[in-house]
């Protein structure tokens, strides 16, 4: 359906704008990604300052600029703060349960193998309940491209430890301070064999951007890890103010540092955040394996599911 | 060793029976087998095997499964024939991500199932919710061995039947089978693929380690003689299209993903636009019809078998293996001169509600064996209200039981009621 195609990419990394509009209208322009979202469901359940609004924003702009068919794409999300995303993009969207996004996502590609399947959730679903199955999709490379927000907590349930939480921040359950080892996603994800990984955080609004245009362009698991902050919760234990100290806290800590070693990639409490793209590979996915596979060893015999899913009537 | 009692030749075959029934159910939206999944001829197979065949034949072209005693020959079966037909098996990392990823599986219109046995359910129960609330089609096959926890991983139970009715949180209605042979793995599995399409429900599977593992002929007919209900897709636009309306009929209309309708769907209580609404009434709207849908349309769904119930003091009331062991322990009971029927139940959920009240009102008593300590007696009892002593044959799992015992239980209540 090629009248779904907006936007086409031509130049990358793309030219910023000479100048931003300064007239203050009583009636602004609608904004550039209206057509994305359901602005029948706006105003969204975020709090003020929180970063997973600016994250769907940029996950808009870049399909726009990806020239994807939007008919195709599919997000998919778990619970929680973030897991909430998939219930605001005009897309075929799934809302479904805590850690669960990327099976159901498996799903889905697997059913219908020419949809691009996006799983757009928080690093509690999908690091700590849904962590056997991120590193299991990773191992395959399934075709799914993984955004993971963490905001280091757990947001919806009340700013309780997650698997991220920097060594001695405070969350709910930890009130003397975190002493558990946190992950590093990056780092997960890359020596799972993830072929895309990424780290930037909300303040990156036009890297974050590209990055995901460049995502939707791969193949295989594509992870991107978005640093957000969440002031209601995890900025407010921590004493750190809100959500403009959270982004200037980023604008002088983020460093970028491309295909740094995913080893040092860990985040402590208020130090350095690297960012960047640190793995970007080919590699052949779950179903190119699979393919390759039975037509060797099946020669003829071997009839691949067809590309818009199995079989109806 | 005790020899089973065959299938009887001269009933009616279930597929035959329900053939009957469904042609006026959906006004003819009903179409043959896909010749590619359909291995017609007579075949000595397993009732595993058999249910992967009547998966195949039914049109079911996706399996997310991981491996757990006595169910994994289902998917070795899938997984060797699935790729000269189209199909995708997928082994996932456990029992959560198998069925969250059919339930994905199903929104892109692949027909989808899984396959497990009793820990596995147990796992697969939240997602199982989530099929219920996103009305998914999709069929959980349940190869049920003795529980509670890892059991008797290689021995029979029959102890899943309140798990598949009440297994996830929240209130939902599903529908469950209960097949006594490999034949009847084969038949009844198409009858589940349908029926999940036709409510929208995920229809759980419960077979028995002995079923699931005894050898018998098995006839599998071509495809054109077998009838299968594909997934029905809306044929609204974009615009007029809204995921969970219904327009009088139980089961909105089904749009796939990928298909330009760009809906959302949640496991959230829902309006009928699919979009998460926190209250009382849109709960009440929301899940009444979850149940309504299979409440209101019982006597279509319902399947059982019946003999010589019509001047019986004592009815046998069974399901599975169960079925072929009862039937034992009526002649012996025949020949003691008891006038004992039986109902076999075929569709376990929903419940046979109104024949057991019926029957309850007439005969002297019912008894109830079946691989466990006592759950469907549970509800048979609830069902009779009184009228009639209901008496279990329990049996803890691990074998079945000794048709003496059946016929002793049978031999007292016919005495009681005299
Ligand atoms: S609780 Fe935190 S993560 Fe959740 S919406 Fe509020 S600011 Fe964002």
């Amino acid at each position: 359906m090629s009248e779904n195609k907006v936007g086409t990419r031509t130049d990358f990394p793309p030219t910023p704008p000479e100048f931003l509009p300064d007239a203050v209208s009583e009636h602004p322009p609608e904004h550039p990604v209206t057509p994305y979202l359901r602005m029948e469901r706006i105003p969204h359940v975020w709090c003020p300052g929180c970063g997973i609004g600016t994250v769907v924003k940029c996950f808009a702009s870049a399909l726009e600029r990806s020239g994807a068919d939007l008919d195709k794409v599919s997000v998919v999300s778990g619970i929680g703060c973030s897991g909430r995303a998939a219930g605001y993009l005009k897309l075929d969207g799934f809302h479904t349960t805590h850690g669960r996004a990327i099976p159901f996502a498996t799903g889905l590609k697997l059913g219908r193998p020419e949809l691009e399947v996006a799983v757009f959730s928080g690093d509690g679903d999908l690091s700590g309940i849904g962590g056997n199955h991120f590193i299991h999709a990773a191992r395959r490379n399934m075709d799914l491209l993984v955004i993971l927000i963490n905001n280091f907590i757990y947001g919806m349930t009340g700013g309780q430890n997650a698997p991220t939480t920097p060594l001695t921040a405070k969350s709910s359950t930890m009130p003397f301070g975190n002493f558990e080892e946190p992950f590093n996603i990056p780092h997960l994800a890359a020596s799972c064999g993830a072929p895309y990984v990424a780290r930037w955080t909300c303040l990156h609004i036009r890297r974050l951007t590209w990055a995901i245009e460049e995502a939707l362009d791969r193949k295989g698991f594509r992870l991107i890890e978005v640093i957000a902050p969440c002031p209601t919760l995890y900025s407010r234990l921590n004493k750190l103010g809100t959500g403009l100290n959270g982004m200037r806290f980023y604008h002088d800590n983020a460093e970028i540092r491309h295909g740094a070693d995913t080893r040092e990639l860990d985040i402590d409490f208020q130090k350095s955040i690297t960012c960047g793209k640190f793995v970007d590979e080919q590699k052949p996915t779950f179903l190119d394996r699979m393919d390759e596979h039975y037509g060797r060893v099946l020669g003829d015999k071997y009839v691949p599911m067809p590309v818009e899913g199995g079989w109806l009537q | 060793m005790r020899q089973l009692q065959p299938v009887r030749d001269d009933l009616p075959r279930v597929c035959d029976l329900q053939r009957g029934r469904r042609r006026g159910d959906r006004g003819g939206v009903v179409v043959k087998a896909d010749p590619a999944g359909v291995l017609t001829g007579a075949h000595y197979l397993d009732g595993d095997f058999a249910c992967g065949e009547g998966a195949m034949a039914a049109g079911c072209r996706f399996v997310a499964g991981y491996p757990i005693t006595p169910s994994t020959e289902v998917v070795e079966r899938i997984s060797r024939r699935f790729p000269v037909m189209g199909g995708t098996f997928i082994q996932m990392e456990d029992e959560l991500a198998s069925m969250a990823a059919v339930v994905g599986g199903s929104w892109t219109g692949t027909k989808s199932m899984t396959v497990t046995s009793g820990p596995g359910f147990s796992l697969m129960m939240e997602n199982i919710g989530l099929a219920a609330m996103m009305e998914t089609p999709c069929v959980v096959v349940n190869v049920q061995r003795g529980g509670p926890s890892t059991g008797l991983p290689t021995m029979v139970g029959q102890a899943d039947v309140m798990q598949a009715r009440w297994g996830s949180h929240g209130d939902y209605e599903i529908i469950a089978m209960s097949p006594q042979s490999p034949q009847e793995a084969f038949d009844l599995t198409i009858d589940a693929f349908n029926l999940s399409e036709i409510y929208r429900v995920p229809v759980m599977f419960l077979m028995d380690e002995i079923v699931g593992h005894m050898t018998e002929r098995v006839m599998i007919p071509p495809a054109e003689e077998i009838e299968v209900i594909p997934r029905a897709l809306t044929a609204k636009t974009r615009e007029e299209f809204l995921p969970y309306q219904i327009n009088g009929k139980p089961t909105p209309e089904f749009a796939r993903a990928g298909d330009g309708y760009r809906f959302h769907t949640t496991g959230l209580t829902h309006d009928e636009r699919g979009y998460p609404v926190m209250s009382a009434e849109c709960q009440e709207t929301c899940v009444r019809r979850l149940l309504d849908k299979i409440t209101d349309n019982v006597d279509e769904i319902v399947r059982f078998e019946e003999e010589a119930t019509d001047d019986a003091e004592v009815v046998v009331v069974t399901y599975g293996i169960t079925a072929r062991v009862a039937r034992l322990a009526i002649d012996m009971a025949r020949r003691r001169g008891v006038k004992v029927g039986s109902l076999r139940l075929i569709v376990i959920w929903p419940f046979a509600e109104k024949r057991i009240r019926e029957l309850a009102g007439k005969v002297g008593a019912i008894v109830v064996p079946e691989i466990n300590y006592g759950q469907l007696v549970l509800e048979v009892e609830r069902c009779a209200g009184g009228k009639c002593p209901v008496l279990p044959v329990s049996h803890g799992g691990g074998s079945v039981h000794d048709p003496a015992v059946i016929a002793e239980v049978i031999a007292q209540a016919a005495a009681a009621a005299a």
